[in-house]
């Protein structure tokens, strides 16, 4: 039986010197929230680096104490599972910009004690991943086995490769690209108006006091129409309409806007608004395209799977397949493989979706080379 | 059990492929040829191969595989990044031959083509004296069920090499029971050719 890995507490890793950012500003404190699962090995060569996606957060498997809700990444990690839990030490770090634990523009800047809100610097993805390599330095580990992740999670196993290629042996980005398509950048476009435009939002100073619920919540309704695809929401809701919905008043009729606004007003309450516009941007600013995932280094050792979902129309597949030319082009050795879910972008996030996902990740890491 | 589990158009271009080759093949399937070559020749081995189920038999190999269909495959390689692109009962199903035979020699250096040969004699006969296109095994599908889009001979293909000037460096045929030398136009079921430019 594939167990789970049971109960996890989150810790906490403090820069020492702060980070650098790639802006050229200095982040004075940081904190990094990681879980990691299994052990690490004698030689330390066992590490897995699985990264989340944009609201992700650090806690990618097993059961905090007193909850009932398993990590985002449950049924890809365990004992025996794709990223087998008695074989790699499996790290899970919460990205700064974000609000899950690491530094980000709702953390307190110690100049003025408060909440950084827009004094918070410009954050990239670069930052992230560079945020991150102090934490892996900090755990003794040299070479990192496998980064991999979903989403903007692919993005930063991505800039992994790139920033630190001699300390990477396989990538495996899903669902992810190499850069943002001017449409992708709309749609975190439209969802950054939306928070702006809510009077609550009071130019980002809303720490302590009514929080820009509205538009934080349009913002996720928005974000959560393109993680689904037409055919899922078919079998999902179709044309049904809601029993209490009687009365034409623009009150939701069908389920599907019910649903909607069910997932927008649950998101509020566990994302902040202002790293939803500093993590989109990060997202929009990423570009590897052209030489720059090869600027550092050949990638000559470095094994990539890049996985995309026939279904996902904001990520779609055409990316994945960019990325897998650029690779071949530079002789990288890449595996490409496309899945047939009819559940679009979030296909990597659901588990019924998954076994194709974990057959792929588990026989590729099997391959050492 | 012989390592080509009884399949002689494995075992002949297994014998093609020095070792150390680099190797790409178009239509891998479930990369059983490339497995074979990987184990036996040390082959630093690529694949393309459009079936699902056949893709994620090839990454449980632990082969390099893209998920494409032919026609469209190619265009990532650099100039001559292989010394061989295998096409191997795979060319029957293409839609841009010539371009894809382009493309295959412009990756790599030697093309190795093997293709059902469409003059074999059961065939003929089946044709001639039944009166019905040809399912024999070499040939295995009824007109309706087929994947094949071409239907060619050795003569055919000798022919189409000239017009394009590609030079052939080898030829064997393969009957039912083993190598055919004598009529390959007439006797031989697959035909297996090297070709380069």
């Amino acid at each position: 039986m594939k167990k789970n890995v049971g109960i996890v507490e989150p810790k906490i890793f403090n820069l020492p010197d702060g980070l650098k950012l790639e802006s050229g500003k200095t982040l004075p404190s940081v904190a990094l929230v990681y879980e990691t699962y299994g052990k690490l090995n004698k030689d330390k060569s066992n590490a897995v680096l699985v990264m989340h996606a944009f609201t992700g957060d650090a806690h990618a498997a097993g059961y905090h104490k007193g909850e009932e809700s398993a990590g985002w990444w449950d049924f890809m990690i365990g004992p025996g599972r794709a990223l087998d839990t008695e074989k790699y030490f499996v790290i899970c770090i919460n990205v700064i910009g974000g609000c899950k634990g690491s530094t980000g523009p709702s953390s307190i800047n110690p100049q003025t004690g408060k909440p950084y809100a827009l004094e918070f610097p410009e954050v990239t993805l670069g930052d992230m991943v560079n945020a991150q390599a102090k934490l892996i330095d900090h755990l003794g580990i040299d070479k990192v086995y496998a980064t991999l992740g979903g989403s903007m999670g692919g993005m930063l196993a991505l800039e992994w490769a790139a920033v630190y290629p001699e300390r990477i042996e396989c990538v495996i980005p899903i669902a992810a690209t190499l850069k943002h398509s001017p449409q992708q950048i709309a749609f975190n476009e439209v969802g950054r108006q939306a928070i702006m435009a809510d009077p609550d939002w009071n130019g980002g100073d809303y720490y302590g006091k009514a929080l820009p619920e509205h538009g934080l919540a349009v913002a996720r309704m928005l974000g959560h129409i393109t993680y689904m695809s037409n055919v899922s929401m078919e079998k999902k809701f179709s044309r049904r309409v809601k029993e209490d919905s009687d009365e034409f008043k623009f009150a939701p009729d069908f389920e599907v806007e019910g649903y909607l606004q069910y997932r927008g007003q649950n998101f509020v309450k566990r994302f902040d608004a202002n790293s939803y516009l500093y993590i989109t941007k990060a997202m929009d600013f990423f570009d590897l395209s052209g030489e720059k995932l090869f600027a550092k280094g050949s990638l000559g050792r470095t094994r990539f799977l890049v996985i995309a979902f026939k279904s996902d129309w904001l990520y779609p597949s055409c990316q994945s397949q960019d990325m897998v030319r650029q690779l071949k082009m530079h002789y990288v050795d890449a595996t490409y493989c496309e899945i047939d879910s009819a559940y679009g972008h979030d296909s990597f996030l659901i588990e019924s979706e998954g076994a194709q996902q974990a057959h792929l990740i588990r026989h590729f890491l099997t391959k050492r080379s | 059990m012989s390592p080509y589990r009884n399949k002689l158009d494995h075992k002949i271009i297994y014998e093609i492929i020095e070792p150390g080759a680099k190797v790409l093949d178009l239509g891998c399937g479930n990369g059983e040829l490339l497995e074979l070559l990987v184990t036996g020749k040390k082959i630093k081995a690529q694949g393309i191969e459009l079936s699902n189920d056949a893709i994620h038999a090839c990454v449980e190999k632990g082969l390099s595989v893209f998920h494409s269909d032919i026609d469209s495959g190619l265009p990532y390689y650099p100039d001559k990044s292989f010394d061989y692109v295998i096409l191997n009962q795979s060319l029957q199903e293409v839609k841009k031959i010539e371009a894809v035979i382009e493309e295959a020699l412009r990756v790599g250096a030697k093309v190795i083509i093997g293709f059902p040969n469409f003059a074999f004699a059961h065939g003929r006969a089946l044709l001639f004296f039944g009166g019905r296109a040809p399912v024999s095994s070499s040939l295995p599908y009824e007109w309706y069920r087929t994947p094949n889009l071409r239907f060619l001979s050795v003569k055919d293909f000798r022919d189409f090499c000239s017009r394009k000037n590609y030079k052939i460096l080898e030829a064997r045929y393969l009957g039912r029971k083993g190598i055919v030398r004598f009529l390959p136009n007439l006797f031989c079921m697959n035909a297996i050719f090297v070709i380069t430019r």
